[in-house]
């Protein structure tokens, strides 16, 4: 019974047949997921990025509004539109439920994505139906994301962390040509 | 020891001691008061969250979001723990419970804790969701509350231990500890190193909010948070598994079969499974993917390989018990004939399953770094987590409540039937939320989100109609599940005041 003592010598009882096999399965079974994690990190082609910088966000916001209006080629809705040189390292900047600029991407070309806040914490949620891509954007923090855009198209990025009562209406977008 | 302060239960033979009986009582009662008032928050999310109903407006979405989590992650499920740690640390040991002044001053702290926590949320101070991520700032109230009811919590943990070690000195049982005993103390092992990550964390957040410190580190404070948040998930895993022992033994009179290997399953979670709480963080900035990798992987796989030994061994103990009934004929005679119209039956056997198949799998599976890329923070965590702790633990600790009823508040059920089919409508219901949660998930439907149709927002984006779908799945299966919560709530209550008392 589970809610009494034990019988005496339950220490040293062996484990029955079933018991023995049963865990050699889960013992196999997570081993194999055990080697599969940093397997798949070595033969995979995604894996989440681990190059990060501590950064001031003004300093980081001042940095993204020069690069904005170095290559800025229209705006929509107030965001500029930006069309940085194939292969180089952009910004996208969360903050005040944007997420700023929009970026012009070139298809088959590596981006490294610049991407931290200026306010609360936000989720940076590209959505598209064909994938979806989610990543933090921590203020006070520089992620770099290394990027290829593989199919032409919009895609909007909108925020899945709580960051405040704008959360919801927190969209921007990524176009790959 | 005053032998008066005690009185034998007629079922069992335990030796119940009346003041630890009192305060499972008080706990296990303010742990009703929270279901109700996170289930009134969850019908009222819920209905927000189906795109076609939309009853709340933002503010009030996001608040009684905060005050669902709250009330259902901690309030309601710690309540019960503490009532379940008094009860395997106490009776089951057939031992008075230390210091039961102590213990009511614990029990005072938690549910004013509750009390402000929940009063804070409610008027508008504290739109930071359960995380509280900063720089997003609650009112001062808030953490001071939550640092309360942890302080009782820990108060009753401490009592837990010190019940452990009376009932050894005092000699009230001769041997080993029951395996449900063994059980909750490696909750409440994991509870210490968790409340520890908590003050850690929640203690720094406070003296922010008041100005004292000037910032907290957001991305430190994800790291020590989640050394919190996940790790309670965990004190509810091993408390479930307990229950599941426990109602094995109650519903069928089955005896685990191999103690040694139970418990080392057990140790196995008290060692593991707090380190491996930074899948949370798999596509944060900051720490290294060997760090990620080790954590979540490495370290997670041993804990992993104690749910798999209690997957096995509670069905295992149960169809022994369930053949030396008789049932032995074929393979399957014995689920066949099994109690089923016996609430902790079902409730343990929906519990497994649910947690097994729905919970923990996708737990293993979106914990791992690519996953983590497409999941992190779409409806598919919350689709996750609904199986673990409302599908497992919630539910088996609802089994657990048709038996506290009658062998501590000596109340008959008032309703047999309705407690027959309420693990079945809960169950079902959670089962096709969870579900439906994750497939609409894998479309990235965001968590916590008042509008998925970005109405007033700079740019329109329509997400999959099959997504909307979902969605309204979740909803018919959360509506099921909330009206298997209500009738739990209504037989629980109206046993305990009205029900026919037994002598």
């Amino acid at each position: 019974m589970s809610i009494s003592v034990p019988e005496k010598g339950w220490y040293s009882k062996p484990l029955d047949k079933e018991e023995k096999v049963w865990v050699a399965i889960a013992v196999a079974w997570c081993l194999l997921t055990f080697f599969l994690m940093p397997v798949w990190h070595v033969v995979g082609k995604q894996n989440p990025s681990s190059e990060s910088y501590k950064v001031d966000p003004v300093k980081f916001n001042e940095l993204a509004a020069a690069f904005a209006e170095k290559y800025k080629v229209g705006e929509e809705n107030g965001i500029p539109v930006v069309r940085p040189p194939a292969g180089s390292d952009v910004f996208v900047v969360a903050g005040s439920y944007q997420w700023r600029p929009i970026l012009e991407l070139e298809k088959g070309k590596e981006y490294r994505i610049h991407l931290s806040s200026t306010d609360f914490q936000h989720g940076f949620s590209v959505v598209s139906p064909k994938f979806v891509m989610n990543y933090m954007a921590l203020p006070g923090y520089d992620y770099v994301l290394k990027v290829t855009p593989t199919e032409a198209g919009t895609y909007s990025i909108i925020c899945n962390e709580f960051c405040g009562m704008g959360h919801h209406i927190m969209i921007g977008k990524l176009i790959v040509k | 020891m005053a032998q008066q302060n005690f009185r034998t239960c007629p079922t069992t033979g335990l030796k119940v001691h009346l003041p630890a009986e009192g305060l499972i009582k008080a706990n296990a009662v303010v742990a009703v008061v929270a279901i109700l008032i996170g289930g009134i928050a969850a019908l009222a999310v819920l209905l927000t969250r189906v795109p076609a109903v939309h009853i709340l407006p933002a503010d009030w979405f996001y608040r009684l979001l905060t005050a669902h989590a709250l009330d259902m992650l901690v309030v309601w499920i710690i309540f019960f723990e503490v009532a379940g740690l008094y009860f395997g640390g106490a009776v089951l040991l057939n031992s008075r419970l230390a210091a039961p002044k102590v213990a009511w001053f614990a029990f005072l702290l938690m549910v004013v804790g509750a009390v402000i926590v929940n009063a804070i949320v409610l008027m508008g101070g504290a739109d930071v969701t359960f995380t509280s991520y900063p720089p997003l700032k609650a009112h001062p109230a808030y953490y001071l509350g939550i640092i309360l009811f942890a302080v009782g919590t820990l108060t009753a943990v401490g009592l837990f231990f010190g019940t452990l070690a009376i009932a050894k000195k005092e000699k009230t049982y001769d041997g080993s500890l029951p395996m449900v005993t063994f059980g909750l103390m490696s909750a409440a092992i994991i509870a210490v190193l968790t409340l520890a990550h908590g003050a850690a964390i929640y203690i720094p957040t406070f003296l922010w909010s008041i100005g004292v410190l000037p910032s907290i580190d957001p991305s430190m404070y994800r790291i020590i948070w989640w050394g919190f948040g996940h790790p309670s998930q965990q004190i509810n895993v091993c408390a479930m598994v307990s229950v599941w022992y426990l109602l094995a033994t109650l519903t069928t009179g089955a005896k685990p079969l191999n103690e040694k290997l139970c418990r080392t399953a057990f140790l196995l979670y008290v060692l593991f499974i707090n380190v491996a709480s930074e899948h949370h963080l798999l596509v944060d900035p900051v720490l290294s993917t060997a760090h990620k990798i080790v954590n979540t992987s490495y370290v997670m796989h041993l804990a992993v390989l104690a749910s798999m030994i209690h997957a096995f061994a509670v069905p295992a103990m149960t169809e022994v018990a369930l053949r030396n009934k008789g049932y032995t004929k074929g393979l399957f005679e014995w689920l066949k004939k099994a109690p089923w119209g016996e609430p902790g039956f079902s409730a343990m056997m929906l519990s497994l399953f649910i947690f097994g198949f729905v919970g923990g799998i996708t737990g293993v599976t979106f914990g791992t770094e690519q996953i983590s890329i497409i999941r992190h923070n779409t409806w598919a965590i919350t689709g996750h987590f609904h199986g673990t702790v409302v599908g497992g633990t919630t539910l088996a600790f609802m089994g657990l409540t048709y038996y506290v009823v009658p062998l501590i508040f000596r109340r008959e059920i008032i309703s047999k039937k309705a407690a027959q089919i309420q693990p079945y409508l809960f169950g079902i219901g959670v089962f096709i939320m969870a579900n439906a949660m994750m497939f609409a998930g894998s479309y990235g439907i965001p968590r916590r989100h008042w509008d998925i149709t970005f109405a007033g927002a700079a740019f329109p984006y329509s997400f999959d109609p099959t997504a909307m779908l979902f969605m309204t799945l979740a909803g018919l299966g959360g509506l099921l599940a909330i009206t298997g919560g209500a009738i739990y709530v209504l037989n629980t209550v109206g046993s305990v005041f009205f029900g026919k008392k037994i002598s």
